[in-house]
Protein backbone atom coordinates (compact mmCIF):
# COMPACT_ATOMS: atom_id res chain seq x y z
CA UNK A 1 0.00 0.00 0.00
CA UNK A 2 1.27 3.38 -0.96
CA UNK A 3 -1.04 5.30 1.24
CA UNK A 4 -3.20 4.15 4.13
CA UNK A 5 -5.61 6.03 6.36
CA UNK A 6 -7.29 4.22 9.26
CA UNK A 7 -10.06 5.92 11.20
CA UNK A 8 -8.53 9.32 10.56
CA UNK A 9 -10.33 12.42 11.82
CA UNK A 10 -9.49 16.13 11.82
CA UNK A 11 -11.05 18.59 14.25
CA UNK A 12 -10.07 22.22 13.81
CA UNK A 13 -9.05 24.37 16.77
CA UNK A 14 -12.48 26.06 16.72
CA UNK A 15 -14.20 22.71 17.27
CA UNK A 16 -15.35 22.25 13.67
CA UNK A 17 -15.07 18.61 12.62
CA UNK A 18 -13.56 18.69 9.12
CA UNK A 19 -13.07 14.95 8.62
CA UNK A 20 -14.13 11.92 10.64
CA UNK A 21 -13.57 8.18 10.39
CA UNK A 22 -11.76 8.17 7.08
CA UNK A 23 -10.54 4.75 5.91
CA UNK A 24 -8.66 4.81 2.66
CA UNK A 25 -6.14 2.57 0.94
CA UNK A 26 -4.45 3.50 -2.30
CA UNK A 27 -2.10 1.16 -4.17
CA UNK A 28 1.03 2.39 -6.01
CA UNK A 29 0.31 3.93 -9.44
CA UNK A 30 -3.42 4.18 -8.74
CA UNK A 31 -5.27 7.26 -10.01
CA UNK A 32 -8.10 8.47 -7.80
CA UNK A 33 -10.48 11.41 -8.09
CA UNK A 34 -12.09 12.96 -5.02
CA UNK A 35 -15.43 14.64 -5.62
CA UNK A 36 -18.00 16.24 -3.37
CA UNK A 37 -19.77 19.51 -2.61
CA UNK A 38 -17.74 22.50 -1.47
CA UNK A 39 -16.84 22.38 2.20
CA UNK A 40 -17.06 18.58 2.24
CA UNK A 41 -13.42 18.22 3.32
CA UNK A 42 -11.69 17.48 0.01
CA UNK A 43 -8.93 20.04 0.59
CA UNK A 44 -8.49 18.93 4.21
CA UNK A 45 -8.11 15.33 3.06
CA UNK A 46 -5.42 16.29 0.55
CA UNK A 47 -3.60 18.50 3.08
CA UNK A 48 -3.65 15.56 5.48
CA UNK A 49 -2.05 13.32 2.85
CA UNK A 50 0.53 16.03 2.06
CA UNK A 51 1.45 16.13 5.80
CA UNK A 52 0.55 19.80 5.79
CA UNK A 53 -1.99 18.99 8.51
CA UNK A 54 -1.72 16.64 11.48
CA UNK A 55 -4.73 14.35 12.10
CA UNK A 56 -6.39 14.64 15.50
CA UNK A 57 -7.22 10.92 15.52
CA UNK A 58 -6.44 7.75 13.60
CA UNK A 59 -3.36 6.37 11.90
CA UNK A 60 -1.82 7.54 8.66
CA UNK A 61 0.88 5.84 6.65
CA UNK A 62 2.53 7.22 3.53
CA UNK A 63 5.06 5.31 1.43
CA UNK A 64 5.41 2.76 4.26
CA UNK A 65 6.22 5.47 6.82
CA UNK A 66 4.20 7.02 9.67
CA UNK A 67 4.81 10.77 9.10
CA UNK A 68 3.88 11.77 12.66
CA UNK A 69 5.94 9.12 14.40
CA UNK A 70 9.27 9.86 12.72
CA UNK A 71 11.73 12.68 13.35
CA UNK A 72 11.57 16.09 11.70
CA UNK A 73 14.49 15.36 9.39
CA UNK A 74 13.02 12.07 8.19
CA UNK A 75 9.64 13.74 7.74
CA UNK A 76 11.21 16.41 5.52
CA UNK A 77 12.76 13.61 3.42
CA UNK A 78 9.37 11.89 3.19
CA UNK A 79 7.73 15.19 2.21
CA UNK A 80 10.16 15.59 -0.68
CA UNK A 81 8.66 12.36 -2.13
CA UNK A 82 5.12 13.77 -2.04
CA UNK A 83 4.01 16.62 -4.29
CA UNK A 84 0.98 18.82 -3.61
CA UNK A 85 -0.54 20.90 -6.41
CA UNK A 86 -2.38 23.84 -4.84
CA UNK A 87 -5.61 25.29 -6.20
CA UNK A 88 -4.03 28.76 -6.10
CA UNK A 89 -0.30 28.05 -6.42
CA UNK A 90 1.48 29.99 -3.66
CA UNK A 91 4.20 31.60 -5.76
CA UNK A 92 5.84 34.92 -4.88
CA UNK A 93 4.57 37.45 -7.46
CA UNK A 94 8.05 38.69 -8.35
CA UNK A 95 9.59 35.24 -8.73
CA UNK A 96 10.32 34.08 -12.27
CA UNK A 97 8.56 31.00 -13.60
CA UNK A 98 11.86 29.17 -14.09
CA UNK A 99 12.80 29.68 -10.41
CA UNK A 100 9.33 28.70 -9.23
CA UNK A 101 9.52 25.42 -11.15
CA UNK A 102 13.09 24.56 -10.15
CA UNK A 103 12.06 25.19 -6.50
CA UNK A 104 10.28 21.82 -6.74
CA UNK A 105 13.62 20.07 -6.18
CA UNK A 106 14.64 22.06 -3.05
CA UNK A 107 14.02 19.02 -0.87
CA UNK A 108 16.48 17.00 -2.91
CA UNK A 109 19.21 19.47 -3.90
CA UNK A 110 22.12 20.49 -1.69
CA UNK A 111 21.90 23.94 -0.12
CA UNK A 112 24.79 25.10 -2.29
CA UNK A 113 23.10 24.03 -5.52
CA UNK A 114 19.82 25.63 -4.45
CA UNK A 115 21.50 28.96 -3.64
CA UNK A 116 23.47 28.84 -6.88
CA UNK A 117 20.16 28.31 -8.67
CA UNK A 118 19.04 31.73 -7.45
CA UNK A 119 22.02 33.36 -9.17
CA UNK A 120 21.73 31.38 -12.39
CA UNK A 121 19.10 28.67 -13.07
CA UNK A 122 21.00 25.37 -12.91
CA UNK A 123 18.54 23.30 -14.95
CA UNK A 124 16.87 25.48 -17.57
CA UNK A 125 16.23 22.54 -19.90
CA UNK A 126 14.54 20.53 -17.13
CA UNK A 127 12.22 23.39 -16.22
CA UNK A 128 11.49 24.00 -19.89
CA UNK A 129 10.64 20.35 -20.46
CA UNK A 130 8.23 20.32 -17.49
CA UNK A 131 6.58 23.50 -18.76
CA UNK A 132 6.46 22.32 -22.37
CA UNK A 133 4.24 19.39 -21.40
CA UNK A 134 1.67 21.97 -20.34
CA UNK A 135 2.18 24.10 -23.51
CA UNK A 136 3.63 27.00 -21.54
CA UNK A 137 7.32 26.82 -22.52
CA UNK A 138 7.27 30.42 -23.84
CA UNK A 139 6.58 31.76 -20.33
CA UNK A 140 9.77 30.29 -18.83
CA UNK A 141 11.42 33.63 -18.02
CA UNK A 142 8.27 35.63 -17.26
CA UNK A 143 7.50 36.76 -13.73
CA UNK A 144 4.69 34.96 -11.93
CA UNK A 145 2.62 38.16 -11.59
CA UNK A 146 2.47 38.38 -15.41
CA UNK A 147 0.49 35.14 -15.65
CA UNK A 148 -3.26 34.49 -15.53
CA UNK A 149 -4.85 32.22 -12.93
CA UNK A 150 -5.00 29.26 -15.30
CA UNK A 151 -1.39 29.77 -16.38
CA UNK A 152 -0.31 29.93 -12.73
CA UNK A 153 -2.10 26.65 -12.05
CA UNK A 154 -0.17 25.07 -14.91
CA UNK A 155 3.11 26.44 -13.48
CA UNK A 156 2.13 24.82 -10.16
CA UNK A 157 1.57 21.50 -11.96
CA UNK A 158 4.90 21.87 -13.79
CA UNK A 159 6.68 22.44 -10.46
CA UNK A 160 5.32 19.19 -9.05
CA UNK A 161 6.11 17.30 -12.27
CA UNK A 162 9.68 18.65 -11.99
CA UNK A 163 9.79 17.58 -8.34
CA UNK A 164 8.97 14.05 -9.64
CA UNK A 165 7.49 12.73 -6.40
CA UNK A 166 6.08 9.24 -5.83
CA UNK A 167 2.67 10.57 -4.83
CA UNK A 168 1.05 13.54 -6.58
CA UNK A 169 -1.81 15.21 -4.74
CA UNK A 170 -3.80 17.82 -6.65
CA UNK A 171 -6.30 20.18 -5.05
CA UNK A 172 -8.68 21.42 -7.78
CA UNK A 173 -5.74 21.63 -10.22
CA UNK A 174 -7.76 22.91 -13.18
CA UNK A 175 -10.38 25.12 -11.48
CA UNK A 176 -9.21 28.34 -13.18
CA UNK A 177 -9.12 26.92 -16.73
CA UNK A 178 -11.77 26.78 -19.43
CA UNK A 179 -13.35 23.31 -19.96
CA UNK A 180 -11.25 22.39 -23.02
CA UNK A 181 -7.95 23.37 -21.41
CA UNK A 182 -9.01 21.76 -18.13
CA UNK A 183 -9.65 18.44 -19.88
CA UNK A 184 -6.38 18.66 -21.78
CA UNK A 185 -4.32 19.56 -18.67
CA UNK A 186 -5.91 16.79 -16.66
CA UNK A 187 -5.13 14.22 -19.34
CA UNK A 188 -1.51 15.43 -19.41
CA UNK A 189 -1.28 15.10 -15.62
CA UNK A 190 -2.97 11.73 -15.67
CA UNK A 191 -0.82 10.33 -18.49
CA UNK A 192 2.37 11.65 -16.83
CA UNK A 193 1.34 9.90 -13.62
CA UNK A 194 0.62 6.67 -15.51
CA UNK A 195 3.89 6.84 -17.45
CA UNK A 196 5.96 7.32 -14.29
CA UNK A 197 3.99 4.84 -12.19
CA UNK A 198 3.10 7.62 -9.75
CA UNK A 199 0.08 7.57 -7.45
CA UNK A 200 -2.28 10.44 -8.27
CA UNK A 201 -5.08 11.79 -6.10
CA UNK A 202 -6.98 14.82 -7.36
CA UNK A 203 -9.97 16.65 -5.97
CA UNK A 204 -12.26 18.01 -8.69
CA UNK A 205 -15.48 19.96 -8.72
CA UNK A 206 -16.34 18.83 -12.26
CA UNK A 207 -17.81 15.33 -12.03
CA UNK A 208 -17.50 14.64 -15.79
CA UNK A 209 -13.72 15.30 -15.65
CA UNK A 210 -13.38 12.93 -12.72
CA UNK A 211 -15.28 10.19 -14.56
CA UNK A 212 -13.35 10.70 -17.80
CA UNK A 213 -9.79 10.72 -16.44
CA UNK A 214 -9.78 8.59 -13.29
CA UNK A 215 -10.43 4.85 -12.91
CA UNK A 216 -11.46 5.23 -9.25
CA UNK A 217 -13.73 7.89 -7.74
CA UNK A 218 -14.27 8.77 -4.07
CA UNK A 219 -17.30 10.80 -2.99
CA UNK A 220 -16.82 12.95 0.11
CA UNK A 221 -19.62 14.71 1.95
CA UNK A 222 -19.66 16.41 5.36
CA UNK A 223 -16.23 15.06 6.27
CA UNK A 224 -17.01 11.40 5.48
CA UNK A 225 -16.41 9.10 2.54
CA UNK A 226 -19.82 8.35 1.02
CA UNK A 227 -18.70 6.01 -1.77
CA UNK A 228 -15.42 4.65 -3.11
CA UNK A 229 -15.98 2.92 -6.46
CA UNK A 230 -14.51 2.29 -9.91
CA UNK A 231 -15.72 5.23 -11.99
CA UNK A 232 -17.95 3.15 -14.29
CA UNK A 233 -19.90 1.85 -11.29
CA UNK A 234 -20.83 5.29 -9.92
CA UNK A 235 -24.57 5.77 -10.47
CA UNK A 236 -26.46 9.01 -11.07
CA UNK A 237 -28.45 8.41 -7.89
CA UNK A 238 -25.25 8.32 -5.86
CA UNK A 239 -24.08 11.57 -7.45
CA UNK A 240 -27.44 13.20 -6.77
CA UNK A 241 -27.25 12.14 -3.13
CA UNK A 242 -23.65 13.42 -2.92
CA UNK A 243 -24.56 16.89 -4.13
CA UNK A 244 -28.07 17.11 -2.62
CA UNK A 245 -29.05 20.42 -0.98
CA UNK A 246 -25.63 21.85 -1.66
CA UNK A 247 -26.78 25.43 -1.29
CA UNK A 248 -28.60 24.72 1.95
CA UNK A 249 -25.46 23.82 3.88
CA UNK A 250 -23.27 26.87 4.13
CA UNK A 251 -19.59 26.15 4.43
CA UNK A 252 -18.51 26.72 8.03
CA UNK A 253 -15.87 29.40 7.92
CA UNK A 254 -12.45 28.47 9.17
CA UNK A 255 -10.53 31.48 10.35
CA UNK A 256 -7.54 32.03 8.14
CA UNK A 257 -4.64 33.77 9.77
CA UNK A 258 -4.10 36.97 7.84
CA UNK A 259 -0.65 38.50 7.81
CA UNK A 260 -0.48 41.42 10.21
CA UNK A 261 0.53 44.83 8.93
CA UNK A 262 3.53 45.99 10.89
CA UNK A 263 4.43 49.48 11.93
CA UNK A 264 8.14 49.79 11.24
CA UNK A 265 9.76 51.99 13.85
CA UNK A 266 11.60 54.96 12.40
CA UNK A 267 14.52 56.69 14.13
CA UNK B 1 -31.86 78.55 19.21
CA UNK B 2 -30.57 75.24 17.83
CA UNK B 3 -32.75 72.21 18.23
CA UNK B 4 -31.09 69.17 19.82
CA UNK B 5 -30.82 67.17 16.59
CA UNK B 6 -29.13 70.03 14.71
CA UNK B 7 -26.08 69.79 16.90
CA UNK B 8 -23.15 67.52 16.07
CA UNK B 9 -23.38 64.72 18.63
CA UNK B 10 -19.59 64.26 18.47
CA UNK B 11 -18.85 67.86 19.51
CA UNK B 12 -19.07 67.36 23.26
CA UNK B 13 -16.81 64.28 23.48
CA UNK B 14 -14.27 66.01 21.22
CA UNK B 15 -14.25 69.09 23.44
CA UNK B 16 -13.86 66.89 26.50
CA UNK B 17 -10.93 64.98 24.97
CA UNK B 18 -9.20 68.21 23.97
CA UNK B 19 -9.51 69.58 27.50
CA UNK B 20 -8.27 66.27 28.92
CA UNK B 21 -5.23 66.34 26.62
CA UNK B 22 -4.36 69.87 27.74
CA UNK B 23 -4.78 68.96 31.41
CA UNK B 24 -2.46 65.96 30.93
CA UNK B 25 0.06 67.95 28.91
CA UNK B 26 0.47 70.74 31.45
CA UNK B 27 2.35 68.74 34.13
CA UNK B 28 4.63 67.42 31.35
CA UNK B 29 5.54 70.95 30.30
CA UNK B 30 6.19 71.96 33.92
CA UNK B 31 8.26 68.81 34.57
CA UNK B 32 10.50 69.34 31.56
CA UNK B 33 10.99 72.98 32.56
CA UNK B 34 9.98 74.34 29.17
CA UNK B 35 9.94 78.12 29.28
CA UNK B 36 9.50 79.66 25.86
CA UNK B 37 10.05 83.09 27.42
CA UNK B 38 13.84 82.68 27.34
CA UNK B 39 13.73 82.61 23.53
CA UNK B 40 12.33 86.14 23.45
CA UNK B 41 14.61 87.56 26.09
CA UNK B 42 16.50 90.36 24.23
CA UNK B 43 19.86 89.39 25.74
CA UNK B 44 19.50 85.72 24.67
CA UNK B 45 18.24 86.49 21.18
CA UNK B 46 21.18 88.85 20.64
CA UNK B 47 23.67 86.11 21.53
CA UNK B 48 21.88 83.63 19.29
CA UNK B 49 21.69 86.15 16.49
CA UNK B 50 25.43 86.78 16.68
CA UNK B 51 26.12 83.05 16.64
CA UNK B 52 23.81 82.44 13.68
CA UNK B 53 25.11 85.44 11.71
CA UNK B 54 28.49 83.74 11.71
CA UNK B 55 26.91 80.94 9.66
CA UNK B 56 26.90 83.05 6.51
CA UNK B 57 28.70 82.72 4.16
CA UNK B 58 29.49 78.99 4.48
CA UNK B 59 33.24 78.36 4.61
CA UNK B 60 34.60 77.33 1.21
CA UNK B 61 38.35 77.91 1.17
CA UNK B 62 40.24 74.99 -0.48
CA UNK B 63 42.03 74.01 2.70
CA UNK B 64 38.78 73.66 4.65
CA UNK B 65 37.08 71.85 1.78
CA UNK B 66 39.90 69.33 1.87
CA UNK B 67 39.26 68.70 5.57
CA UNK B 68 35.51 68.59 4.94
CA UNK B 69 35.91 66.00 2.18
CA UNK B 70 38.07 63.82 4.41
CA UNK B 71 35.63 64.10 7.34
CA UNK B 72 32.65 63.34 5.07
CA UNK B 73 34.34 60.24 3.67
CA UNK B 74 35.20 59.18 7.20
CA UNK B 75 31.57 59.60 8.28
CA UNK B 76 30.34 57.58 5.30
CA UNK B 77 32.93 54.92 6.02
CA UNK B 78 31.90 54.71 9.69
CA UNK B 79 28.23 54.38 8.75
CA UNK B 80 28.84 51.81 6.01
CA UNK B 81 31.29 49.67 7.99
CA UNK B 82 29.01 49.83 11.03
CA UNK B 83 26.02 48.74 8.95
CA UNK B 84 27.98 45.90 7.34
CA UNK B 85 28.99 44.56 10.76
CA UNK B 86 25.43 45.04 12.03
CA UNK B 87 24.05 43.01 9.09
CA UNK B 88 26.43 40.15 9.89
CA UNK B 89 24.72 39.80 13.24
CA UNK B 90 21.21 40.99 12.33
CA UNK B 91 20.48 38.54 9.49
CA UNK B 92 21.14 35.31 11.42
CA UNK B 93 19.37 36.70 14.49
CA UNK B 94 16.30 37.74 12.47
CA UNK B 95 16.10 34.27 10.90
CA UNK B 96 16.25 32.68 14.35
CA UNK B 97 13.78 35.10 15.91
CA UNK B 98 11.15 35.02 13.17
CA UNK B 99 8.10 32.77 13.34
CA UNK B 100 7.97 32.77 9.53
CA UNK B 101 10.39 29.83 9.24
CA UNK B 102 8.82 27.61 11.87
CA UNK B 103 8.62 24.01 10.68
CA UNK B 104 5.96 23.20 13.25
CA UNK B 105 3.81 26.13 12.07
CA UNK B 106 3.69 24.65 8.56
CA UNK B 107 1.33 21.88 9.66
CA UNK B 108 -0.42 23.76 12.47
CA UNK B 109 -2.18 26.46 10.41
CA UNK B 110 0.59 28.96 11.13
CA UNK B 111 0.73 28.53 14.91
CA UNK B 112 4.17 27.31 15.99
CA UNK B 113 4.41 24.76 18.80
CA UNK B 114 5.01 26.28 22.25
CA UNK B 115 8.54 24.96 22.57
CA UNK B 116 9.57 26.41 19.22
CA UNK B 117 8.14 29.76 20.35
CA UNK B 118 10.06 29.48 23.62
CA UNK B 119 13.32 28.87 21.73
CA UNK B 120 12.83 32.15 19.87
CA UNK B 121 12.67 34.18 23.07
CA UNK B 122 16.39 34.14 23.96
CA UNK B 123 17.21 35.50 20.48
CA UNK B 124 14.58 38.20 20.89
CA UNK B 125 16.11 39.01 24.28
CA UNK B 126 19.55 39.41 22.72
CA UNK B 127 18.13 41.76 20.08
CA UNK B 128 16.37 43.83 22.76
CA UNK B 129 19.58 43.99 24.79
CA UNK B 130 21.60 45.11 21.76
CA UNK B 131 19.30 47.97 20.86
CA UNK B 132 18.24 49.16 24.31
CA UNK B 133 21.52 50.99 24.96
CA UNK B 134 21.81 54.15 22.78
CA UNK B 135 24.71 54.17 20.33
CA UNK B 136 26.25 57.25 21.99
CA UNK B 137 26.65 55.33 25.22
CA UNK B 138 28.32 52.45 23.39
CA UNK B 139 30.56 55.01 21.65
CA UNK B 140 31.61 56.52 25.00
CA UNK B 141 32.39 53.03 26.22
CA UNK B 142 34.42 52.08 23.13
CA UNK B 143 36.29 55.39 23.07
CA UNK B 144 37.62 54.34 26.49
CA UNK B 145 38.31 50.80 25.28
CA UNK B 146 39.87 51.33 21.83
CA UNK B 147 40.81 54.99 22.03
CA UNK B 148 39.64 58.08 20.11
CA UNK B 149 38.81 57.54 16.44
CA UNK B 150 36.38 55.97 14.00
CA UNK B 151 36.70 52.39 15.33
CA UNK B 152 34.62 53.27 18.39
CA UNK B 153 31.89 54.70 16.13
CA UNK B 154 31.86 51.63 13.88
CA UNK B 155 31.51 49.25 16.84
CA UNK B 156 28.81 51.35 18.49
CA UNK B 157 26.74 51.45 15.28
CA UNK B 158 27.27 47.74 14.66
CA UNK B 159 25.94 46.81 18.10
CA UNK B 160 22.89 49.07 18.32
CA UNK B 161 21.86 48.69 14.69
CA UNK B 162 22.14 44.91 14.65
CA UNK B 163 19.46 44.91 17.36
CA UNK B 164 17.16 47.23 15.39
CA UNK B 165 17.72 45.56 12.01
CA UNK B 166 17.28 42.08 13.48
CA UNK B 167 13.97 42.95 15.09
CA UNK B 168 12.54 44.72 12.06
CA UNK B 169 13.73 42.06 9.59
CA UNK B 170 12.11 39.36 11.72
CA UNK B 171 8.84 41.31 11.67
CA UNK B 172 9.04 41.89 7.92
CA UNK B 173 9.48 38.13 7.37
CA UNK B 174 6.37 37.50 9.46
CA UNK B 175 4.31 40.12 7.67
CA UNK B 176 4.73 38.81 4.10
CA UNK B 177 2.52 36.10 2.60
CA UNK B 178 3.44 32.89 4.50
CA UNK B 179 1.94 30.48 1.94
CA UNK B 180 4.90 30.24 -0.50
CA UNK B 181 7.40 29.30 2.22
CA UNK B 182 4.93 26.97 3.93
CA UNK B 183 4.27 25.18 0.64
CA UNK B 184 8.02 24.72 0.16
CA UNK B 185 8.51 23.42 3.71
CA UNK B 186 5.73 20.89 3.19
CA UNK B 187 7.40 19.80 -0.06
CA UNK B 188 10.49 18.85 1.96
CA UNK B 189 12.60 21.97 1.52
CA UNK B 190 15.05 22.93 4.29
CA UNK B 191 14.16 26.08 6.18
CA UNK B 192 16.91 28.36 4.87
CA UNK B 193 15.95 27.53 1.29
CA UNK B 194 12.24 27.97 1.99
CA UNK B 195 13.27 31.43 3.19
CA UNK B 196 15.32 32.33 0.13
CA UNK B 197 12.70 31.02 -2.32
CA UNK B 198 9.48 31.79 -0.45
CA UNK B 199 10.00 34.80 1.82
CA UNK B 200 12.86 36.81 0.36
CA UNK B 201 11.22 37.63 -3.02
CA UNK B 202 8.31 39.23 -1.15
CA UNK B 203 10.32 40.85 1.63
CA UNK B 204 13.33 42.22 -0.26
CA UNK B 205 11.88 45.61 -1.26
CA UNK B 206 10.76 46.38 2.28
CA UNK B 207 14.08 45.17 3.73
CA UNK B 208 16.09 47.22 1.28
CA UNK B 209 14.18 50.40 1.96
CA UNK B 210 14.54 49.94 5.71
CA UNK B 211 18.25 49.14 5.41
CA UNK B 212 18.95 52.27 3.35
CA UNK B 213 16.96 54.31 5.85
CA UNK B 214 18.98 52.82 8.70
CA UNK B 215 22.15 53.65 6.80
CA UNK B 216 20.96 57.26 6.64
CA UNK B 217 20.34 57.11 10.41
CA UNK B 218 23.82 55.64 10.85
CA UNK B 219 25.31 58.62 9.01
CA UNK B 220 23.49 60.93 11.41
CA UNK B 221 24.40 58.83 14.44
CA UNK B 222 28.06 58.78 13.46
CA UNK B 223 27.97 62.59 13.53
CA UNK B 224 26.53 62.63 17.04
CA UNK B 225 29.15 60.13 18.11
CA UNK B 226 31.81 62.38 16.62
CA UNK B 227 31.07 64.76 19.48
CA UNK B 228 32.29 62.17 21.96
CA UNK B 229 35.45 61.58 19.96
CA UNK B 230 34.47 58.87 17.51
CA UNK B 231 35.77 60.69 14.40
CA UNK B 232 34.14 61.94 11.22
CA UNK B 233 32.05 65.04 10.55
CA UNK B 234 30.84 65.18 14.16
CA UNK B 235 34.29 65.68 15.56
CA UNK B 236 34.83 68.44 12.97
CA UNK B 237 31.53 70.16 13.88
CA UNK B 238 32.48 69.93 17.55
CA UNK B 239 35.83 71.61 16.82
CA UNK B 240 34.26 74.35 14.68
CA UNK B 241 31.56 75.04 17.27
CA UNK B 242 34.19 75.43 19.97
CA UNK B 243 36.08 77.90 17.76
CA UNK B 244 32.85 79.80 16.93
CA UNK B 245 33.56 79.20 13.22
CA UNK B 246 29.93 79.46 12.10
CA UNK B 247 30.79 79.38 8.40
CA UNK B 248 32.40 75.99 8.78
CA UNK B 249 29.42 74.64 10.71
CA UNK B 250 27.14 75.89 7.95
CA UNK B 251 29.20 74.12 5.28
CA UNK B 252 29.07 70.92 7.23
CA UNK B 253 25.32 71.15 7.77
CA UNK B 254 24.92 71.62 3.99
CA UNK B 255 27.06 68.51 3.42
CA UNK B 256 24.68 66.72 5.72
CA UNK B 257 21.67 67.79 3.71
CA UNK B 258 23.40 66.42 0.60
CA UNK B 259 24.12 63.09 2.30
CA UNK B 260 20.50 62.63 3.37
CA UNK B 261 19.33 63.58 -0.14
CA UNK B 262 21.74 61.01 -1.53
CA UNK B 263 20.39 58.30 0.77
CA UNK B 264 16.85 59.18 -0.23
CA UNK B 265 17.62 58.95 -3.95
CA UNK B 266 19.54 55.70 -3.46
CA UNK B 267 16.57 54.16 -1.68
CA UNK B 268 14.23 55.30 -4.46
CA UNK B 269 16.44 53.92 -7.24
CA UNK B 270 16.94 50.57 -5.50
CA UNK B 271 13.24 50.18 -4.76
CA UNK B 272 12.34 51.01 -8.34
CA UNK B 273 14.77 48.34 -9.54
CA UNK B 274 13.07 45.76 -7.31
CA UNK B 275 9.47 46.53 -8.25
Amino acid sequence: MNLTLEGVGVTHANGHVALSDIDLRVKPAERVAIIGPSGAGKTTLLRLLATSLQPTSGAISLLEQQPWQIGTRQRQRLRARIGLIHQAPPLPPRQRVVTAILAGKLGEWSAFKSLLNLLYPVDISGAKAALARLDLADKLFERCDQLSGGQLQRVGIARVLYQSPQIILADEPVSAMDPVLAGHTLSVLSSEAAARGVTLLASLHAVDLAMAHFPRVIGVRAGRIVFDLPSEQVSQAQLDALYANEQLQPEPSITVQTPTVIQIPRC
Amino acid sequence: MLKAHDRDPAALPRLGLTLLAIVLLWPGIRLSEVDLGVLFDPENSKTMGQFLSGFWPPAHDPEFLQILLKATLETLAIATAGMALALLLAIPCSLLASRALSLSAAHRNGRPAWWSQALRWPVRGVLILLRSVPEVVWALLFVRAVGLGPTAGVLAIAITYSGMLGKVYAEIFESVDPRPSRALLVAGSPRLLAFTYGVLPNASAEMLSYTVYRWECAVRASVVMGFVGAGGLGQQIDLSLRMFAGGEVASMLLTFLLLVLLADQLSRVLRARLQ
